[in-house]
């Protein structure tokens, strides 16, 4: 079987390296989780998968039409913003899908008048539900408390529906919860 | 005053501002999205500015309008992030180049007072046809642009992860931009153009619920402000720019009736 995406050698950051070397490769139906410390690079891995933060050394190679989707580790949002979840989640696609009940009551809600937790959990929903072939979650149990991460655990289990995920987390438990295989993340 | 209405000479721009007003506005939504919303007043002064040196050049006042506003997209587009500070300086040269220019000749001292002024009745048949062509190509493009206009602030990197150029929605958005502000400051004039870019956006942007609401809310606000104005400032006998900015800072108090500030829970 062909990788979706094959990380050599790779060196990122942005004035200068932040992270790596780091090698991995990923293929079609895993969850790989990435664990570091803070300030290991495990966001500006992520962005250089994604063209945001500057490849220093090493090769980076995506299957060809690979599509992305990437919850940031902290997702746009406007101090005021009409936008609806309901809005967030056909932006990206996942309106064609079922939403799960802990996420389709907060679809009617502006964006603004969600808290941290909901937000969050809208917002991984809309990546998670997305037609995107390879979903990239950082630090997604950001703002959630213990009953809200049990439920994003069940949102990643139900909603994937066999694709690829990269999880970047400073939680080894969440990480060892979701994941099938771990790479570790150093400066 | 009836009678002043239904006068043939004010049919056309009426018409012409009847059209204009809901696409300022919706424009204004998208500057908005963006935190451009001061790149308005600037492209604004800079089209006035525009319209007014094409008259010392003697070339259509549109044009000028157009020219100008293009320029500061083009800068725009050079600068990797154009902040606030920026726009406050082209808005200060569109003002000083508008009233030097003005000085050159009375005619463009009669077309930059207007354009201060903001006097739609001065509107003719080429305001009309622009406005058409801007709305059928509004039409056209929104579907389009508004998905990636929208995907671009909320998801930045979703170009570059998918190995898609945001260049052509970008450009695409600077161009409407351009040529509604081109068209708005030479009908409306330059202050009056700013609030129907600013003004139905920033009320709309507290009251609605969901983006669509958003964009139907902010058109039907500037259109009944429009209409409102413009019987207003027939009846009194007064300047229509300075009437639909007062008018729309009167319905801009909407915003404070609604909902408290939306506080994050």
């Amino acid at each position: 079987m062909q990788p979706l995406l094959v990380c050599g050698g790779l060196i990122a950051g942005y004035d200068r390296p932040v992270v790596g070397p780091v090698s991995f490769d990923l293929y079609a139906g895993e969850v790989v989780g990435l664990l570091g410390s803070n300030g290991a690079g495990k966001s500006t891995l992520l962005k250089a998968l994604t063209g945001q933060a500057r490849i220093f050394d090493g090769c980076l190679t995506r299957a060809p039409g690979l599509r992305m989707a990437h919850h940031r580790q902290q997702p746009v949002r406007p101090r005021e913003c009409p936008l609806t979840g309901d809005d967030l989640v056909r932006l990206t696609g996942a309106g064609r899908r079922t939403p799960p009940d802990d996420v389709a009551r907060l679809l009617d809600c502006r964006m603004d008048q969600l808290s941290g937790g909901q937000f969050q959990i809208v917002q991984i929903w809309a990546c998670l539900g997305s037609p995107a072939d390879l979903i990239l979650l950082d630090e997604p149990t950001n703002n959630l408390d213990p009953e809200a991460t049990a439920g994003l655990i069940r949102l990643i289990r139900e909603g994937l529906g066999g694709r690829t995920l990269l999880v970047v987390s400073h939680e080894a438990d969440f990480i060892q919860t979701v994941c099938s295989r771990v790479v570790p993340v150093s400066p | 005053m009836l009678e002043l209405l239904l006068d043939p000479l004010f049919h056309l721009p009426f018409v012409t501002g009847l059209l204009l007003a809901p696409v300022a506005a919706m424009v204004g939504v998208y500057l908005r999205l963006r935190d451009e919303w001061l790149a308005a007043l600037a492209y604004a002064q800079l089209a006035g500015a525009g319209g007014v040196v094409a008259v010392a050049l003697h070339a259509p006042v549109i044009l000028g309008a157009v020219v100008a506003a293009g320029g500061l997209a083009v800068i725009k587009g050079l600068l990797t992030r154009p902040g606030n500070d920026h726009y406050v300086i082209f808005i200060l040269v569109g003002w000083g180049v508008a009233l030097v220019a003005s000085a050159f000749s009375a005619h463009g001292d009669m077309v930059g007072k207007s354009l201060m002024d903001g006097q739609l009745y001065f509107t003719g048949r080429p305001h009309l046809m622009a406005a058409v062509a801007l709305i059928v190509a509004g039409v056209l493009c929104l579907p389009w642009l508004s998905g990636c206009l929208l995907m671009s602030r909320f998801y930045p990197d979703h170009f570059s992860a998918n190995g898609l150029s945001a260049r052509p929605h970008q450009i695409t958005f600077d161009l409407l931009v351009v040529a509604t502000v081109a068209i708005t400051t030479t009908s409306f004039g330059v202050m009056a153009a700013f609030a129907l870019l600013f003004v139905p956006a920033w009320i709309a942007w507290r009251l609605a619920r969901g983006w669509v609401w958003v964009l139907w809310l902010a058109a039907g606000i500037a259109v009944a402000a429009y209409l409102l104005s413009f019987v207003l400032a027939a009846a009194l006998d007064q300047p229509f720019g300075p009437v639909l900015v007062l008018v729309l800072a009167a319905i801009s108090l909407l915003r404070w009736l609604s909902m408290p500030v939306p506080g994050r829970r």
